[in-house]
Formats: structure tokens, sequence, C-alpha cells
């Protein structure tokens, strides 16, 4: 890159910097999710606002289980198939690799990772959980189809654990997203994770592994926690 | 080393001078200087590689203690060249313009510790946590436990036992604790 191309990047960046600090007095919504005017393919003008117009603006709602044998085979057939979103938050995610290896093997218990919140049904939380993740880890619980199921692994998700005083990271899990199973150890061995898959499957046929109801039925509660500790909020409230 | 330090030390107001190893010396200037020196160190005698900035944090003195750590390929020797700026309206003159990632550096030290660095840019943004409005959260009067017992639902039932105590008590129950023990636990 010559010195002139570096000047200008330095320039541009300088500028961007200026644009921030009056962005900041302002509020923390990002430009390209500020409220503003386009023209439609028709020549018009119209207003959009990308969080409200571009997501949905509805609160989740609760979906009654089947009644009877409808119900137990439902849950049979998703306790059999669960299928673990790849997202590591903290430490403990390291103790998902050797699952997928022959030695542990977590394809025994019906258990696969995705890439995609869309095709996942449940989520390890795994470790510590600071507020900046917290962020994402709604953002992206909300996306997944429902059933769904919380892990939430070692001592950190339960009541802080060794960063109990921390400044970045919360104590306890269940009050922003409710936890299906909890994994207790710092860190847990794969065995640990798998006994804990165990119990998850247990729940669910037991018709137990409602938890995304109750994430809708509290859905104020849980949004008031969160919006509690995420101070720069610029995501719609609920990112489905 | 010791040539060099003796050579700058009276145009850059050189104090306490300390030689930790004979490749690695720290120097103290007035905060007025530091900029000029780490330049002159960069420009004139070889230090071209940057290798990290940081602060401590003087309460009791009501001081912020900055150092730049510059290394000498060549000689593969190094310089820590430590300054004393005010706690109070913190600020620094930024070094941005010798080296572009002591950017980065200045953003963590605004964010962490408060300290303005005027004219670095993008050093306002946030660089580790997002939207934090209390004091920053690296000086040493911030109370992190009160902090975290205030935000984050602490779980009742939490204990905590003295590590050498309890694993006494689990170890060995029915050894008595002989005189020595306990003056070796004061």
């Amino acid at each position: 890159m010559s010195e002139k191309d570096m000047n200008d990047k330095v320039n541009e960046m300088l500028q961007r910097s200026e644009a921030n600090v009056k962005k900041a007095e302002k509020s923390f919504i990002h430009p390209e999710d500020e409220e503003r005017e386009v023209v439609a393919p028709d020549g018009s003008i119209i207003k959009v606002n990308p969080i409200y117009d571009y997501f949905s603006g509805e609160k989740p709602k609760e979906e009654k289980p089947c009644s009877g044998i409808i119900e137990k085979f439902l849950n049979w057939a998703r306790a059999e198939s669960i299928w673990v979103l790849g997202f590591g938050t903290g430490c403990g995610s390291i103790e998902i690799p050797p699952l997928v290896t022959p030695r542990f093997d977590m394809f025994r218990f019906g258990v696969q990772m995705r890439p995609t919140p869309r095709q996942s049904n449940a989520f390890i939380i795994s470790g510590y959980l600071s507020v900046k993740t917290l962020k994402r880890v709604i953002r992206t619980y909300e996306q997944m189809p429902s059933p769904k199921y919380i892990l939430a692994l070692g001592s950190c998700t339960i009541n802080g654990g060794m960063y109990y005083d921390s400044y970045s990271t919360i104590n306890r899990l269940d009050k922003y997203i409710p936890v299906d199973v909890y994994i207790a150890g710092c860190m847990p061995r794969p065995e640990a994770l798998l006994a804990g898959f165990t119990k998850l499957k247990e729940l669910i046929k037991e018709g137990k592994g409602e938890k995304a109801n109750e994430y809708a039925r509290n859905f104020d509660e849980y949004k008031a926690n969160q919006k509690k500790i995420i101070k720069d909020w610029n995501m719609p409230d609920y990112n489905w | 080393m010791k040539d060099l330090i003796e050579k700058l030390t009276e145009d850059f107001k050189i104090s306490d001078v300390v030689y930790q190893r004979p490749d690695l010396a720290f120097v103290t200037v007035p905060k007025g200087v530091a900029i000029s020196l780490v330049t002159e160190l960069r420009d004139f005698e070889g230090f071209s590689h940057f290798v990290m900035m940081s602060c401590v944090d003087w309460i009791e003195e009501g001081k912020f203690q900055l150092l730049y750590l510059l290394h000498n390929p060549k000689t593969k020797t190094d310089v820590g060249v430590k300054t004393f700026i005010d706690r109070e309206n913190a600020e620094m003159a930024s070094a941005h313009h010798l080296w572009k990632q002591v950017w980065t550096y200045q953003r963590e030290l605004k964010e962490a510790f408060g300290i303005d660095f005027p004219g670095s840019p993008r050093v306002d943004e946030n660089f580790v946590v997002e939207g934090w409005t209390e004091m920053p959260h690296m000086r040493r009067d911030f109370n992190t436990k009160e902090y975290s017992q205030n935000t984050y639902f602490p779980r009742p039932g939490r204990e905590t036992n003295d590590p050498a105590e309890y694993m006494r008590k689990k170890l060995y129950p029915n050894e008595p604790i002989t005189a020595k023990k306990q003056d070796n636990d004061k």
C-alpha cells in the first residue's frame, strides 16, 4: 500500500471517528439501522425504520402441546434428534470438540452440531457469559425454532463461578433465558456433557422440555432483566 | 544501553533509571517530553518496534503511570519509557502518528482508565465492553464486586472457605493444630 493510500485511509478513519462521536451522543443505533427515507422502485419516497420494519415486532406466542399419544410421539422424536448450535461462549466450548470425536461420539445419542440457529434446537451456553456475548446469545436464541432447549455448562452459568465478582460477566443465566439443564463443574468433562444430554432427553420424553413456552409466557420479565444490563440495546425486542 | 541512557539523560530530564537486565532498562521522564523521547528513540536510536503500552493506577498518589515499551531489533534491547500523569481529568499527548497499533492501545486505555488522548483516531469507540455507563472499570476505586452484586442477581447460598483451613479439615480431620502451624498461618 502506497503512502498516499495509507493517508487516505487514515483520513477516512478519522472522519468515521468524528461521525461516531456525534452518533454516540444520540443513541447506540447503528447507521444502517437508523430511521431514514428511501426511494421505492416506483419512484415514491418512503420512510423506513429498519429495526421495526425489517423484523417482526410481535411477541413470541405460546404453543400448546398436542394431546396424548401424538405429543408423546413428537417428544420421542424430538429427544432422539438434538441438533446443537455451534456457538461457544466461554472456556467450556473447548469441551465440545472432543464430543464429536470417536472417543465420546455424541452422534450415538442423536446429537449433532449445526452451523445456524435456524437448523438447531439446542443451545449450549458453555461457561462464563459476558454481557457482550449475552446480547448475541439472546439474538441467536430467539432465532431458533421452538421447541428449543438450553444446556448451561459450568459453574459460571449457575452462580457466576470464579467470575462471580466480575463487572462484565453475568451470575445467573436463568434470569435472562430459560435453562433446561444445568451441568455443574469447572470445567465439566465431556462425560458430564453426555450425562446432561441424557438428562435433557429424559426431560423431553416426560414432556418437560417446554422452556420456549416459558420464555414466551414470561417474555416481559426476561426482556426487562436483559435490558437492565444490556445498555446499548440496538436491536428489535424479539429477533425473529 | 548505559551509554545511550546517559547520552539522553540531560536532554530529556530522565530520572529513576532501572537496569532490569543487560538488555532491558526503564526510564522515567516528565509528561511533556515522553512522546519526544519515544520519537527520538524510534527515529535515531533504532527502537523501531513498539511492543506495548500500559497503565498503572497509583491511586494513593493521585497519578496514572503510563509505560511505552520499545524494542530495538538490531541490538535486541528494550527500553521502557515511564511517565506520570494526573488522575483527575487524565489526559496525555497521543502517539498515534508514530505507530498505527498505538491507536488500539490508546482506545483501550480510554475505555479502561478514562485517559483521554485527543486526536487519536477512533479513541471514543467501544473497545471491550459495550455501552458502559459507569466509571472506567479498571480504575482501582471502581468496586467490581459491589457492581456485580447490584447488577447481576447473585444466587444466594454461595460459600467461601479459606483454602488452607478447609483442606486441613478435609484431609487431616484428627490431626491437632500445632503451635508452629498456627504461626505459619499468621
